[in-house]
């Protein structure tokens, strides 16, 4: 039989805001242990919460970006369950009054359009963490560290809309690019400001009702997320082909291993519990400053990509990749201000660009490229001064010395020769060198040009303009 | 008269006129607590260090000619479930019997800056979960009138101390009663504010719907005084309400003309002590005279607010007992792991009606029950608030015993869990309702224990119920020192 894969995803989200949801202490992140904490997020008896209305302002922000209904009339509940980095064994969280929900957002895959739909955005507080003096296996005991208790998160809930391993990394790539766009969380994996957990479960292709589902944890990266998928699909559809059944259960990526295992089966689920904080007021929201919110919004990854494919002409890729994080598009339109090219400005930013920063681990906003130097270096290109080639060596040691390009076109005399009676001296040199290939050419082999172009370049160092090059040997030919 | 038998109205006039130091108030006070807690067994913690250095303070501001606040230089006990910089605050359980806070509750910042002179903190049924001080991990506190009886509660220390002349007032909290029905067993003046009224920060929770911080004093007058020093709004309390406190102190005018008195003929009824329903009645007789008006009203909701109560209470409690898993702070019995630890911790800590109400309200918000149980409560407190908003549509306050009988025996109702709950027939349904109510003395019975009678008003007519409360304590006699039998 055949299968069709259907996931959805909830994906917690640190919202960026200077205090906790519900006190006053820092979310710096990587401050020294139990050093971001009051009586309040460490859950000492008598203290109360405080709704940080900052952490309501940027749910708001996300759910309008993911096209959700704003609730009015919203509400938070305790959900009750024991664990050591809980300090008050109850998460406030939202049960069943969200402030979003019925919201979506499209991705592309294979070229085509496909839109998820997104159930519910709330909010609640983050819990600490536990440290262990040796691995979690070979470890007496844990500490905890409280720093992380009550950061504010947004849990994001899609629809089960997903067919694919390859379309869930897909949503999250463009919803950690909607949230970075409209500023509401760093969306850094690697510091957990961004976890994803997935529901996932076969059904005979064209059915429909769903199969039983499996919850899958601990995938810590988007690369995670698609191979820890694309297992647990294999896995499941082994065992329905073998004739079993699909228990319902919680499983962990064991991303070494490259499998998923059980954690617990439906059986020893919690029991939650939740109801109402009784300490926390109802959260009514206007609709004014849900329009306020919304009047405040940036432009969105859709539509930014929509102004570079249609005003500045790019392909949809490169208007797809250039927009994919908002610090990359805001450089690109840096540099478009200083210099109307936009192809060869995304041309830059795609290749050397991202090759420097990558090898480097750096984002572009850190990039000692700065847009006015790619600007300049751009101008130069454009007006000959330097062949490409050349450009190639200038970005780097721009990237690594942080200098103008002007200025190290000047000191490494990288200046392109086009002067034509200088050029022709190097030409009629390298035909005199090379009997066999111009009588090569001359016999029909137009390849043959290629060997003495690369002739004329290497004796020039590089810096002779590679199409008078190219004309004055033919013209010689 | 000794020192510690005044008031706090009185002995303000007494400092600020010089006729009396701090420092002597505070010895005399301790003093009285140095002879007489260990029968009464009021104090969990005494603070007598800080009670000299305070008042020390009060002393040198006096002799500056600075003006002091109405508390200022007071000795004062507040109940053990309300946090103090520095102070244990242990809720009378073996959980948190170490646990120093390291913060004050919002109404004792609120009465450190007003000079208030902290005598110590006072006994009560563990995490105020009881009548009758009986639940406390440490010991039960006994009634100054007969010390083989109960004081109340769950603020029963809080009571005893003031009806001791161990403190000149003292707060206790109030979650269905356990403000007014130790005030009514004492024979003090206890007040349960409306909620909302006063900053439940620091207070350390039992249900945080119900939960509110009053004063247990020895007149309508200081109770008064303590309201104004307490209420007001805190932003760390997201309950609490955002408007000024009006000056309480202005409300104490002997005047009850024209005052519409609602009867709650379900509060009056079979099973309730003669002499009890007797001194109620005679109690409204007497504001009759004074000009007030009264008659008979039926809150048909009553019955429903026990049960509705405690669904509502201990599933709170459920969630807010939570915490007490031995991880960072209070008692933790070890284990092998972290289960074995909270449970040894959760066992070995809690006492057995905490127990009792975590169970009856971890079941009642378990999946597949919380409909049946959590949310039909919910339905019914509804129901017995609108009780009352439509009482109110015709009475100014209502009157009803505080209890349905006076002070019982320690141990005579501590083997039925029900027949303890049923003391706080009378005072659950206000808690429900988020109104204020206030308990003063009506009358004695003949064996001569207190009689508390409960004036009952809408949200936020504090001020009606302490000019009706002081109306009557001017026109009546039942302001008296208790017998302390069995000293």
């Amino acid at each position: 039989m055949k299968y069709e894969i259907v996931i959805g995803l909830e994906v917690h989200a640190e919202l960026k805001t200077n205090s906790k949801i519900f006190c006053g202490c820092s979310t710096h992140f990587g401050a020294e242990q139990n050093t971001n904490v009051c009586p309040v997020c460490l859950g000492l008896p008598g203290s109360l919460p405080v709704l940080n209305q900052r952490a309501v302002e940027f749910a708001i922000r996300a759910g309008l970006a993911l096209n959700c209904e704003i609730a009015e009339f919203s509400k938070f509940d305790r959900k009750n369950y024991y664990y050591p980095d809980l300090p008050k064994d109850y998460q406030i969280s939202q049960y069943d009054l969200p402030v979003c929900k019925n919201g979506y957002l499209d991705i592309e895959v294979n070229g085509e359009t496909k839109r998820i739909g997104i159930t519910r955005i709330h909010l609640e507080e983050d819990a600490g963490k536990l440290v262990h003096p040796q691995t979690i296996t070979t470890s007496n005991y844990a500490y905890v560290d409280y720093n992380r208790t009550g950061v504010p998160l947004v849990e994001i809930v899609s629809e089960p809309d997903i067919r694919t391993p390859e379309e869930a990394r897909a949503y999250l790539t463009k919803l950690r690019s909607i949230l970075e766009y409209c500023d509401v969380s760093d969306c850094k994996m690697e510091e957990g400001s961004l976890r994803c957990d997935a529901n996932i479960s076969l059904r005979p292709a064209g059915a429909d009702y769903f199969g039983t589902k499996a919850e899958l944890k601990n995938m810590n990266s988007f690369k995670a997320v698609q191979k820890g998928l694309e297992y647990e699909a294999m896995r499941q559809e082994d065992v329905l082909a073998d004739g079993g059944a699909i228990r319902q259960e919680t499983r962990t990526w064991d991303e070494a291993r490259g499998v998923t295992l059980s954690m617990r089966s439906k059986e020893q689920a919690h029991d939650y519990r939740y109801f109402p904080d009784p300490d926390l007021v109802p959260l009514l929201i206007s609709r004014e400053q849900v329009e306020e919110v919304r009047t405040s919004l940036p432009e969105l990854p859709d539509a930014r990509k929509d102004r570079l494919v249609e005003q500045d002409g790019l392909s949809s890729y490169d208007a797809e990749v250039i927009t994919a994080s908002r610090a990359v598009a805001d450089y690109y339109d840096a540099v478009k201000k200083l210099v109307d090219d936009p192809k060869t400005i995304a041309n830059w930013i795609m290749g050397d660009m991202m090759k420097q920063l990558n090898t480097r681990g750096l984002s572009i906003t850190a990039s000692p490229v700065t847009p006015v130097h790619l600007a300049e270096m751009i101008q130069l290109l454009n007006k000959g001064t330097i062949s490409g080639k050349i450009a190639k060596n200038v970005f780097e040691e721009m990237f690594v010395s942080g200098k103008k390009p002007a200025e190290i076109v000047k000191e490494q005399g990288l200046v392109q020769i086009s002067d034509e009676s200088a050029i022709i001296a190097i030409v009629e040199q390298v035909i005199a060198a090379n009997p066999q290939s111009v009588a090569d050419f001359r016999a029909g082999k137009e390849k043959a040009i290629g060997f003495l172009v690369g002739q004329v370049m290497k004796q020039s160092k590089g810096r002779a303009n590679p199409e008078m090059v190219n004309k004055l040997l033919k013209e010689r030919l | 008269m000794k020192l510690y038998e005044y008031t706090a109205h009185q002995l303000h006039t007494m400092l600020t006129e010089k006729k009396v130091s701090a420092r002597e108030l505070a010895e005399s006070t301790l003093q009285r607590v140095r002879n007489l807690d260990e029968n009464i067994k009021g104090y969990v913690t005494v603070t007598a260090e800080q009670a000299l250095a305070q008042a020390k303070a009060v002393d040198e501001k006096i002799a500056r000619g600075e003006e002091i606040a109405p508390l200022a230089g007071i000795p004062m006990a507040i109940k053990d479930n309300i946090c103090t910089t520095g102070i244990k605050t242990t809720c009378s359980s073996k959980i948190l019997a170490n646990f120093v806070p390291p913060y004050d509750a919002t109404v004792m910042q609120k009465l450190q800056a007003a000079d208030g002179v902290l005598i110590g903190k006072t006994n009560l049924d563990e995490f105020a979960m009881g009548s009758s001080t009986e639940n406390s991990a440490f010991f039960t506190t006994s009634n100054p009138w007969d010390l083989e009886r109960v004081p109340g509660g769950s603020s029963g220390g809080s009571a005893a101390v003031v009806a001791a002349d161990e403190a000149v007032w003292a707060l206790g909290s109030d979650t269905g009663g356990s403000i007014r029905q130790p005030a009514a067993y004492c024979g003090v003046v206890g007040l349960k504010p409306t909620y909302g009224r006063v900053s439940r920060y620091g207070l350390i929770a039992y249900a945080s719907s119900l939960d509110q911080i009053g004063p247990l004093t020895k007149d309508v007058t200081d109770c008064a005084f303590v309201l104004k020093a307490i209420s007001g709004h805190d932003p760390k309390d997201s309950t609490s309400v955002n408007s000024a406190a009006p000056d309480y102190t202005k409300a104490l005018v002997n005047d009850v003309k024209g005052l519409r008195i609602g009867v709650p003929r379900e509060f009056f009824v079979a099973g309730m002590d003669e002499e009890v329903r007797a001194a109620v009645m005679a109690g409204i007789e007497a504001l009759v005279r004074q000009g007030a008006v009264a008659e008979e009203v039926s809150l048909p909701h009553t019955d429903y607010a026990m049960p509705a109560y405690y669904v509502i209470a201990p599933a709170e409690a459920s969630s807010n007992l939570a915490r007490y898993d031995g991880v960072s702070y209070g008692y933790r019995g070890e284990g092998d792991d972290i289960v074995a630890m909270y449970k040894r911790t959760r066992t070995e800590g809690f006492g057995a009606e905490v127990k009792r109400r975590i169970l009856l309200g971890t079941y009642a918000l378990s999946s597949g029950y919380y409909d049946a149980y959590y949310l039909k409560a919910l339905k019914v407190r509804t129901l017995v608030k609108q009780d009352y908003d439509r009482a109110f549509e015709k009475y100014d306050v209502l009157i009803t015993p505080t209890a349905p009988s006076a002070a019982f025996k320690i141990g005579e109702k501590s083997a039925d869990p029900i027949e303890l709950y049923l003391q706080d027939v009378c005072t659950i349904p206000i808690n429900l309702a988020g109104i204020p109510g206030i308990s003063l003395p009506c009358g004695y019975t003949r064996s001569g224990l207190p009689i508390g009678m409960q004036i009952i008003g809408q949200a936020f007519s504090e001020e009606t119920l302490l000019r009706v409360a002081y109306t009557f304590e001017q026109n009546t006699d039942f302001r008296r020192k208790p017998s302390l039998k069995g000293v």
